[in-house]
């Protein structure tokens, strides 16, 4: 008996369920907004996504004349499937920061055969530039090199780098490594004294900073290739008592410009945050509203301006405005 | 004759397993580089005495899986197999105890309420997450595995949504305590922690009947229910107090960075608090188990991956190494091979006692 109540009870669940997606994707046409399916990453990712999911909810609404729907997923395979079916659904515009860079072919075909306009952010991908209407990503190698171009500003006699790295292959792991690596070949007074995947996880950059320390060799740079690692290298430098940040032992680098971040640049305790736009909404608005309008973007790749940010010129109206 | 039996007698308790993991890589670093086990005492930002040295760093950051592992075993002895959603679970709990602490306001300078209720109350939450899963496993018969995999799956969201997709960050320095050094002793305090830990387990087991129940439960479900146990119960118990072992190994966590990251903090930490059980020794099909063996291992992998980074190998090439290691490890640690190798000192020793009555 208990058995088949329980039987019943999931049975009614799973029904449920069903009726619940059915109704979320029934789309509703001629209503006169903008239909746009958004594949994004997972927000909870990391601050940045978080904000750049934001964004974008804030500007595709309904008060600005869009009808969006928004999937999420980290895998790439998951994503595609999405796109299937918002293709499905007869959206008018494909919004997309792909997972992976490959594997989006033939799905974009199918976009495009359908009369779908496909725009990229935030990340690009390895297909053939027909197949998409524009792409507004961040310049990663550019970021890498205005921050190398900082860090050489410094002036220091001898860089002894501990580079704490992203998840490896990502393309921002790809674009910050690069300009570090071309700098380091260059120069004989650049030295890397680790160079470490720490996948974006504080927890992984303090124990390498920890292990550089254990050894005993000398550095006086930290390069961590988005906020959190430099905050995790930051806490092994505390633990070992060793001071960082503006004219002290150790200059910490840091990408992303969380606002915590910068907080930590505005207090003097870290040298240089790069930035990292998350902010792509109104650059796709307007690429919709020219598409809208008949024309085509003046641009196919659109690359967003970003800053690097330096602790002894930051101020606090920086941290309002640029910190995610 | 008889130091052959000793050699078998040695050679077949469990706690040899991880022991000779231990001296294997311990050996390994004195020959490679000794200064490896250089300590040396200096003082920290706060100005208070610390121990420093690669020895300190795997008593520190062991010290975590250390408290998961023990958790574990009783969850494998019990259940015959395992929670995968512990590092979920760390970060739900982890964002519980900062929620608590900064309040609504992430940024708060002051503590919102003291730092021990805020653990309290994480700890309660982390056990109700435990109970949960220990319900669908012993009430619903539900694999372990898959069990928890719902956890897994939706726990790093629901920490998400627990703090509102916020950052949270504890300005207040008596938190980072936990995670660092109390101010006068130069042995890091997770270290403490875990021993505190260890001994109330070891109170628990001395006092109560709950080792024996578990591994009766383990061994034969059938059978100790007609002894009078409650297998369901003892099951869920399980479950619950490794909800509170995570709790502490939350709190360390989260005292480390004085932040939390509900999407990366102890990720893949399950599969190390598992492995930790398996070096122990434990079989983790349920039923015997040794909990120092456990400990032991979960220190044995912190060892692995401080000489791991220490000699600069990549860390994302760093789980295949480990998965060497296991291999190596299983393979020396099943039954038939240890049974082989203590016959081998016995035949050795047979041997020499043969020729030396000849001459």
């Amino acid at each position: 008996m208990k058995k088949r109540i329980l039987a019943v009870l999931m049975a009614l669940v799973m029904v449920l369920c069903v009726a619940g997606c059915g109704g979320g994707g029934a789309a509703k046409k001629g209503n006169g907004l903008i239909k746009v399916g958004i594949i994004n990453n997972d927000p909870n990712e990391s601050g940045y996504r978080t904000a750049n999911d934001k964004d974008l909810k804030a500007t595709f609404c309904e008060a600005n004349g869009y009808e969006a729907s928004f999937a999420y997923s980290l895998k790439n395979d998951e994503q595609i499937t999405y796109a299937q079916k918002f293709i499905q659904d007869g959206v008018d515009y494909l919004l997309l920061s792909a997972a992976d860079t490959a594997g989006w072919d033939s799905v974009l075909k199918d976009a495009k055969d359908a009369g779908i306009h496909v725009i990229l952010f935030d990340r690009t991908i390895d297909a053939d530039p027909s197949l998409y209407d524009a792409s507004i990503v961040s310049d990663m190698a550019k970021e890498g090199d205005t921050a190398v171009n900082w860090l050489k500003g410094q002036g220091l006699s001898e860089y002894n780098v501990i580079h704490i790295q992203g998840v490896m292959g990502s393309a921002a792991q790809k674009g910050r490594t690069g300009a570090l690596d071309a700098q380091v070949a260059a120069d004989a007074s650049w030295n890397l004294v680790t160079q470490q995947t720490a996948e974006w996880n504080a927890e992984k950059a303090q124990q390498i900073v920890q292990s550089v320390i254990d050894s005993g060799a000398s550095f006086n740079v930290i390069y961590a290739e988005n906020d959190d690692m430099a905050k995790g290298a930051v806490a092994a430098l505390d633990k070992a008592n060793i001071s960082h940040g503006v004219g002290k032992d150790v200059i910490v680098m840091g990408f992303d410009c969380n606002k915590w971040a910068l907080q930590e640049l505005l207090s003097q305790n870290w040298n240089y945050d790069g930035q990292c736009n998350p902010f792509q909404s109104s650059y796709i608005d307007e690429v919709i509203k020219t598409i809208e309008s008949g024309s085509s973007p003046a641009q196919k790749t659109i690359i967003m301006d970003e800053k690097g940010f330096d602790a002894s010129t930051i101020t606090a109206e920086d941290v309002e405005n640029y910190g995610i | 004759m008889k130091t052959g039996n000793i050699f078998q007698k040695i050679f077949r308790r469990q706690i040899m397993i991880p022991l000779a993991a231990f001296l294997l890589l311990a050996i390994f670093n004195l020959v490679a580089d000794p200064s490896f086990y250089k300590i040396t005492l200096g003082y920290n930002s706060a100005g208070n005495p610390v121990l420093s040295g690669y020895l300190i760093t795997i008593l520190d950051y062991g010290s975590e899986l250390a408290i998961l592992a023990i958790g574990m075993t009783l969850v494998t002895a019990a259940s015959g197999g395992q929670d995968i959603s512990v590092g979920a679970a760390i970060a739900i709990s982890g964002s519980m105890l900062l929620r608590c602490l900064c309040g609504a306001d992430t940024r708060s300078e002051n503590l919102n309420m003291p730092i021990i209720c805020a653990f309290l109350i994480s700890m309660v939450v982390a056990s109700l997450f435990g109970a949960f899963n220990g319900v669908l496993v012993a009430y619903f018969k539900i694999q372990p595995m898959v069990a928890t995999l719902i956890l897994f799956t939706a726990g790093r969201s629901i920490a998400a949504w627990i703090n509102n997709n916020e950052l949270p960050i504890v300005n207040d320095q008596s938190f980072a305590i936990y995670g660092g050094f109390i101010p006068g002793i130069p042995i890091p305090m997770p270290f403490f922690i875990a021993v505190i830990v260890m001994i109330i387990t070891w109170l628990i087991l001395k006092f109560t009947n709950l080792g024996l129940y578990v591994q009766s439960v383990g061994i034969n479900e059938k059978s100790s229910r007609l002894n009078g146990l409650n297998p369901e119960l003892l099951k869920v118990l399980t479950f619950v107090l490794l909800g509170v072992c995570v709790s502490v190994a939350a709190l360390i966590k989260t005292s480390r960075l004085m932040t939390i990251n509900y999407s990366v903090i102890a990720k893949d930490i399950e599969m190390d608090a598992i492995l930790a059980v398996a070096l122990g020794g434990n079989a983790l099909s349920g039923g015997k188990f040794n909990i120092p063996a456990s400990i032991l291992g979960a220190y044995v992998i912190q060892f692995l991956t401080t000489t791991l980074y220490k000699f600069n190998v990549s860390s994302d090439a760093l789980s295949a190494y480990k998965a060497v290691v296991v291999i190596l490890l299983v393979v020396f640690s099943s039954e038939s091979v240890r049974g082989w190798i203590g016959g081998l000192f016995k035949k050795t020793v047979a041997v020499k006692a043969g020729k030396e009555a000849k001459s």
